[in-house]
């Protein structure tokens, strides 16, 4: 009998230490990431928030190509191509066994259907630019899709790489909005409103699987909450952390670290060209020395920010550093104001949506710009009211934005954007750019296109936006930079 | 009583269809495009113009408000411009972060306050009396958001206790699901259990100096009998029909509140489609929570005239 | 009149909560008034270099996140609120309490509609209305005294009304009536008199509250704008730096809290001053 309990006794201890050894040993398989703004649906090829693509991009749509975390065009759902020797021809080899979350078959029936629908007439995707060099699609085998442009287009591959050339599906593509059904590496489970988007791992995905089981995006719109939050361990990463004032404090907690990177987002005090005293280069000329960058990054983003002179990212190879042309000079602003016929300053307006660069920023430009004799009136606006007001029917002197798009220098050469800056010689540079493919030819455009808005001085070129990324330290592979506006799950695992 | 009944019905009525009407009136002038939030940036004029041609909002003002009413009366509430779902199914969606919140907050502001404004009464004028009354006092007049800051300090960061918001699901468990609740709960309930507290302090001590108590001391009733039987049950009716009232305010405390814990309760939902400018659910969000608020009223308003007949008859507004 | 001022006065001085509550209500409007003619430094300069600084002899509570003086920015805080809520109270009391005298004089069909105008604006919680209409206007001081007054004016209409019924039950009202005297003389010249301390509790109350709305608002954002500087949103700033400076955080709740309890406290005791009948069952 002793001995029977010996025996029970020392297997149930020898159970117990198994478990609590295993359990430690098993990595978490499950993330949750916080976002602050809520997508307004989940398809990517039929709205513009950058929210959508933040949350599918990567995880559950793919397209022809994707764009990886150095911001470099990769093969995804097209395994090879070739460019014909006019470059105006791109055919895509696709991959085989390639099955959408439904378990309808991916072919080039689907690249078809997805190209095509986005460039449209009826189409509702809201970036129908991208497709607008394509002059046809052809099917040339069941893996086989040949599209010819109408000119040649440099930057046609890393354009599908975006999140509104993916891959969808005809039986699912209508109900993608809610129930969103791709190709990529998770699956969508389903949607909270107001408060999370579930997603799990899909087991028959095409390439390497990901080693997450499971991932959750959070909704959390109010900084002080998502500090609260990753403080507490609600949530396990917050790729773009809203709150650059609580960054440093993040950084003093064992279990977290802070990840600082780059985005596309050029931040910006955007001027209406065509309206009152900034119709004059050398009001532009003022407000350009009016402003004190490095103020506005320190006051506005506690020191996390680049400050730059043009619409360009700091980080390209192709940028050229412009901001000592117009360094911080309150009194040659003043000069130049007097010089341009107001010695005495004016009055203007100033609309700011809800981010805190265009908020904070906002009130610190105007104590700027009051200095130099311009008095301005901040009227914070919501999102909706700034598309409409400002966007929309340019109903504006001046605003603060961050564009948040990669390689985005062409929208100067549109004459009716919202700040409707007409420049024959820069449009005329824009299409030389999109005609040209080699990579030095295009740096050395980029180039003079930089310097060009700056002369002009455009707008006020404030800073790049910084990417702040908190995550628990025991994640690994999520995204340092945003190269694309995007929440990259694929690669991200835990390691304890 | 039937009359009283009748006049208080058609009233009822009115004040429901004034209310339908104002707030149609004042959301038509409501600026922004919701196409345009939409689709966004870089959309293009026809994909606008299609968007809200299928919203339908081109049609003529009285079509929209009459087709509006009849969808209410019919129980359709529309569906979600941003969301795309029906506006029921958010409103269910949320109601089940919302209504228990409500209600742990009535609950819990009710377990705090009466007891203490018994105590307050019973101790008229003695330091115990000081102290509800301060506690009331602070209670009024602490901002509720500010002391949900620092609940959020002590509770979610510094003790890691309970979460700092957010709601787990109640699939994620009871357990997770109530604690997301708590530190949202004290902060509700605080304000109402200060008003609470006072209220039936007072009311107590109204009843307390009437007559019929006089009469029961002088039956030999003791003082602490006299309290609890006669007292309690007659102060209590005003103090009900406060709670009723406190509706109103729980509803405007929930929508701080919610924004403070980032919880997607009915709160949060309104502060949200309105930045949105999503505009069905703003109409039809704003007349249930209005129609609820009108309904308690009402219902307050008939049972307190059960209560007490000697209402019936005059209107005691 | 003034002997009436006298008498409640020393009856007053004798209440704890008057003399507390006076005291703090005088100096917030002291202060308030103060900020008319001087600050320590100007609440619009922008400083980051000197950002959040902790007290000293130049900042005597330091400074936030752009560098501004926090002390400075409590008393022109002060200033808006005080601003905010005085009006709100004037339009809740200018057009609430004609409308409870005239409910309470015609009674009939004029009491109902007014009796229903109430219930509905109750029926809209003020947080609601508030946020409805900044949506429509556009945010701003000026827009959230419309949203408060407006549901300040049922609060008078409906003390206004209340008050004035069990007055013209009155003997001396009904001698005043069978002498020929028409309602509307009556309301102005005794209907009115005999309410006036009702009223004066009541405004008050709804002072305090409006102080609490104001700020309430201006945390949501819907409030006061910037660069002028309000409670609510030096709150909602520092929720953010709750970790960097969490005396941000302190400042203004503070503020907040103790003007609200001052002002209670001062209407509890003016209550009892005013009242005999109120003042044994305090």
């Amino acid at each position: 009998m002793n001995s029977l309990k010996k025996i029970f006794g020392g297997f149930a201890v020898a159970i117990c230490f198994f478990m609590v050894a295993s359990s430690a040993m098993a990595a978490k398989t499950s993330l949750t990431m916080g976002m602050v703004l809520e997508p307004t649906h989940l398809d990517p090829t039929a709205g513009a928030a950058a929210s959508i693509d933040e949350v599918v991009y990567a995880n559950i749509f793919e397209g022809l190509t994707r764009i990886d975390r150095w911001g470099v065009v990769r093969p995804a759902l097209a395994k090879i191509w070739k460019i014909s020797d006019d470059k105006k021809t791109y055919t895509f080899q696709l991959r085989k066994g390639v099955t959408f979350h439904d378990g309808a078959e991916f072919d080039a029936d689907d690249v078809l259907f997805s190209l095509n629908r986005a460039r449209g007439k009826d189409s509702t995707n809201a970036q129908k630019a991208l497709f607008r060099p394509i002059a046809k699609v052809e099917k040339k085998g069941k893996y086989v899709v040949a599209v010819t442009l109408k000119q040649v287009t440099g930057s046609f591959l890393f354009n599908m790489g975006w999140g509104d050339a993916v891959m969808v599906d005809p039986a699912s593509a209508g109900s993608n909005k809610s129930n969103p059904v791709g190709t990529g590496p998770f699956k969508f489970k389903r949607w909270v409103k107001g408060d999370r988007i579930e997603m799990v791992k899909n087991s028959n995905y095409w390439g390497k699987p990901v080693k997450l089981r499971k991932a959750v995006i959070k909704i959390i719109p109010d900084p002080a909450a998502a500090t609260a939050a990753l403080m507490a361990g609600d949530i396990d990463a917050f790729a773009n952390f809203p709150a650059p004032e609580a960054l440093s404090q993040l950084e003093t907690n064992p279990r977290l670290k802070v990840v600082i990177g780059n985005t596309e987002g050029e931040t910006i005090l955007s001027t209406n060209n065509q309206r009152g005293p900034f119709k004059k280069l050398k009001v532009r000329q003022a407000l350009a020395f009016a402003i004190d960058r490095q103020a506005i990054v320190d006051g506005a983003m506690f020191g996390y920010g680049k400050p730059i002179g043009t619409h360009f990212s700091p980080h390209h190879p192709a940028y050229v550093d412009l901001t000592k042309k117009f360094a911080y000079n309150p009194e040659k602003a003043k000069q130049l104001l007097a010089e341009a016929g107001y010695p005495n300053g004016f009055k203007a307006v100033i609309k700011l949506p809800p981010p805190s660069y265009a908020r904070r920023g906002g009130e610190i430009v105007a104590s700027q710009l009051r200095k130099v004799g311009i008095e301005l009136e901040i009227i914070p606006v919501e999102w909706a009211q700034w598309i409409g007001d400002v966007f929309k029917k340019r109903d504006y002197d001046l605003t603060i934005v961050s564009h948040t798009e990669p390689m985005d220098i062409g929208i100067y050469a549109r004459k009716d954007y919202y700040f409707a800056y007409d420049s024959p010689k820069f449009q005329a540079l824009i299409k030389k750019l999109n005609m040209t493919v080699d990579r030095d030819a295009r740096f050395k455009i980029m180039g003079e296109a930089q310097r060009l808005i700056s002369d002009d001085c455009v707008n006020g070129f404030m800073f790049q936006l910084a990417k702040g990324g908190v995550w628990n330290k025991d994640i690994r592979g999520l995204w340092e930079n945003s190269p694309i506006q995007a929440n990259d799950l694929t690669e991200a695992y835990w390691v304890k | 009583m039937s009359v009283f009944f009748a006049k208080r019905v058609t009233a009822l009525v009115i004040t429901l269809m004034l209310t339908t009407v104002v707030i149609f009136l004042v959301l038509e002038i409501l600026p922004g495009d919701p196409a345009s939030l939409m689709l966004g940036i870089n959309a293009e004029a026809d994909t606008l113009a299609a968007l809200r041609a299928e919203l339908g909002l081109d049609r003529p003002v009285l079509v929209r408000y009459t087709s509006w009413v009849l969808d209410l009366l019919q129980g359709n509430l529309g569906t979600s411009l941003t969301y795309d779902v029906p506006v029921s199914e958010l409103i269910i969606e949320r109601i089940a972060i919302s209504l228990p919140l409500a209600l742990m907050a009535i609950l819990l502001s009710t377990v705090i306050a009466i007891p203490m404004g018994i105590i307050a009464a019973s101790n008229h004028n003695r330091p115990l009396d000081f102290f509800v009354m301060s506690f009331s006092q602070l209670g009024i007049a602490i901002p509720n958001f500010w002391f949900a800051l620092l609940l959020i300090i002590l509770f979610s960061i510094v003790l890691r206790w309970v979460p700092a918001g957010g709601f787990a699901g109640w699939d994620a468990g009871v357990g997770p699901a109530l604690s997301s609740l708590f530190l949202p709960t004290i902060a509700l309930a605080l304000p109402q259990a200060a008003i609470l507290a006072r209220v039936t302090r007072s009311s107590l001590l109204e009843i307390l100096k009437e007559d019929f108590i006089r009469t029961a001391h002088a039956k030999g009733v003791s003082r602490r009998r006299a309290l609890w039987s006669h007292a309690l049950r007659n102060a209590l009716i005003p103090v009900v029909t406060i709670m009723g009232l406190q509706f109103s305010f729980l509803l405007a405390g929930a929508i701080i509140i919610e924004n403070v814990f980032y919880l997607p309760g009915l709160g949060r939902l309104i502060f949200q489609a309105i930045a949105q400018r999503d505009l069905i659910v703003v109409k039809n969000l704003v007349l249930i929570l209005a129609a609820t608020v009108v309904l308690i009223n009402f219902v307050v308003d008939i049972l307190y005239a059960v209560i007490d007949p000697r209402l019936r008859g005059r209107d005691n507004g | 009149m003034v002997k009436r001022f006298k008498e409640i006065f020393q009856h007053g001085l004798k209440n704890r909560s008057f003399v507390i509550g006076g005291i703090i209500t005088l100096l917030f409007f002291l202060i308030a008034l103060l900020s008319y003619v001087w600050t320590p430094h100007a609440v619009e300069n922008l400083s980051i270099v000197n950002k959040l600084r902790l007290p000293d002899s130049t900042y005597w509570l330091g400074t936030d996140h752009f560098g501004r003086d926090i002390f400075s920015m409590l008393i022109v805080g002060a200033r808006n609120s005080v601003i905010v809520a005085f009006v709100a109270v004037g339009i809740g009391i200018g057009i609430g309490v004609p409308l409870g005298l005239v409910a309470a004089a015609r009674k009939g069909w004029v009491d109902e509609i007014i009796m229903r105008f109430n219930d509905f604006t109750f029926a809209f919680p003020s947080l609601i209305s508030a946020i409805m209409i900044t949506a429509i206007l556009g945010p701003g001081a000026v827009n959230s005294i419309i949203a408060i007054g407006i549901f300040n004016i049922p609060v008078f209409a409906r003390v206004a009304r209340g008050a004035a019924l069990s007055i013209w039950k009155r003997d001396f009202i009904l001698a005043a009536r069978s002498a020929g005297k028409g309602s509307f003389k009556i309301s102005l010249e005794h209907v009115l008199p005999n309410i006036f301390s009702m009223l004066i509790v009541q405004t008050t109350i709804q002072f305090a509250l409006g102080i609490l709305a104001e700020a309430g608002l201006s945390y949501l954002g819907l409030g006061t704008q910037p660069p002028a500087p309000s409670w609510g949103k030096m709150l909602n700033e520092a929720q953010t730096m709750l970790y960097l400076a969490p005396q941000l955080a302190i400042y203004p709740g503070v503020a907040i809290a103790l003007t609200v309890l001052g002002l209670n406290l001062f209407g509890d005791g003016l209550r009892d001053a005013l009242d005999p009948k109120l003042r044994r069952n305090r």
